[in-house]
């Protein structure tokens, strides 16, 4: 078996992702640089294995995937082990289902806001750019409501699908680790339920190994 | 009697994807109104039950779920034997035909579903609820849902479907927005061969014939 290749930049919110899951089953894995810059995501190489000329692609041996929360499942699935918390309950069908469904959360209401507010406040000045002020003030006036869903679940069960952590609150890693180095950080601080679950995931040696890779927050 | 309960009205995009399912799985199931003009999205015992005050919730004996790919699945793995078997990737299709789904799926998520979501809001509802239109969301969201679908093509220029052989969840969650804008903009898929095809495959199903049947009757 070969070792899994993550094509992308460890640095990038999506990439961030898959990293977590890989770290969580303690696999064997490369990241294979993906230059932006010379265009190499519009390449018939790179579109081979992302049509959409996106990143992360993944391969694992003959399979070849793309979307990062699809390759995030085929990891847990595939490679946990009997170390691994069983982070998509798949056994049970009511947890799995919170799960699906805490997931599509993220990935609908909360990472389309938090994942501009961080590139735009972030990563952009970071790589020479200028953030859109309009567009992080608009998405955080939007991530209040969402917030406030969040504060109100988190008041009653300790991460989102329940009272075991999941893919669900993982996911929720990348775009929240640089958010948390935006000048907006302390809105969290008026959703205390959020900020500790927040706190509490970042002691997670998994997320610990992924912010590593990424742009340096302090 | 069935437990099986969905709340919100059928023209809702959202609250359709649900229904198509829901009829590909010969699942039983009352249809809930929410009524929106006054605000029961917003009341208390509705929050209970979809905490963001949108449409669709569901609710059967055994869980409460919200975001409509979400309880697609919920309704797929809890009927494995009922109807279509194929729709997240077949009874012995394995990991390697559940994953092809689920990327699918998460590409409707992520690419497909903002353009043509905004499209369908600018074409559909807009005029429908009394919103003016905005010129500039209208170019700019067709051009992206433009370079989508020219995605799509190459991909079912290699494959009758999207994840594969079978129509599974992930050509089935185009459905809703898909039928809109064929409506409108017709071009945007008919124009493109492989597209093409696969819409008027996917949009002649018996059980998205019975959504559009819903979605024509009168909503009192």
């Amino acid at each position: 078996m070969g070792v899994m290749k993550v094509y992308g930049v460890a640095r990038y919110m999506s990439v961030a992702r898959v990293i977590v899951c890989l770290e969580e089953v303690g696999a064997d894995y490369q990241v294979v640089p993906v230059d932006f810059a010379v265009g190499e995501h519009k390449t018939p190489a790179h579109l081979a294995r992302n049509p959409f000329g996106l990143i992360p692609a993944f391969e694992d041996d003959d399979l070849v995937i793309f979307e990062s929360r699809t390759i995030s499942k085929y990891v847990l699935r595939k490679y946990k082990s009997s170390d691994t918390d069983d982070l998509l309950r798949e056994n049970n069908l009511t947890e799995s289902t919170l799960v699906d469904q805490w997931l599509d959360v993220e990935a609908h209401h909360y990472d389309p806001l938090v994942f501009h507010i961080s590139y735009n406040a972030f990563v952009l000045p970071k790589i020479g750019g200028t953030g859109d002020q309009k567009l992080i003030d608009t998405n955080l006036e939007k991530l209040k409501k969402v917030l406030e869903v969040y504060e109100a679940q988190l008041s009653k069960t300790k991460y989102l699908a329940g009272n075991f952590i999941s893919l669900a609150d993982l996911s929720h890693f990348p775009a929240t680790y640089y958010f948390m180095a935006t000048p907006y950080a302390n809105l969290f601080d008026n959703y205390p339920h959020v900020k500790a679950w927040w706190e509490n995931l970042m002691t997670r040696p998994s997320l610990k190994k992924a912010a590593a890779g990424m742009f340096p927050v302090a | 009697m069935t437990s099986v309960t969905v709340y919100g009205a059928p023209f809702s995009p959202a609250v359709s994807r649900v229904l198509a399912c829901l009829y590909e799985k010969d699942v039983d199931f009352k249809l809930a109104p929410v009524d929106m003009a006054k605000g029961q999205h917003k009341s208390p015992d509705f929050l209970k039950l979809q905490p963001f005050g949108q449409v669709p919730a569901f609710q059967d004996e055994l869980a409460t779920v919200f975001e409509s790919r979400a309880i697609c699945k919920y309704i797929c793995n809890k009927y494995p034997e009922k109807g279509n078997q194929n729709l997240i990737g077949g009874r012995d299709g394995g990991l390697l035909a559940r994953t092809s789904v689920d990327q699918w799926l998460e590409a409707e998520g992520q690419s497909f579903n903002p353009p043509s979501s905004a499209l369908v809001f600018q074409l559909a509802f807009a005029p429908m609820f009394g919103f003016k239109q905005d010129p500039a969301a209208i170019e700019q969201n067709e051009a992206k849902l433009a370079n989508v679908l020219d995605v799509y093509d190459r991909r079912l220029g290699e494959s009758k479907f999207l994840a594969g052989d079978d129509f599974t969840l992930a050509d089935l969650v185009h459905l809703p927005n898909g039928h809109i804008l064929v409506s409108k903009k017709e071009d945007l898929f008919l124009s493109r061969k492989n597209v093409g095809r696969w819409w008027e495959e996917i949009s002649a199903r018996p059980s998205w014939k019975k959504v559009v049947e819903m979605q024509n009757v009168p909503q009192s």
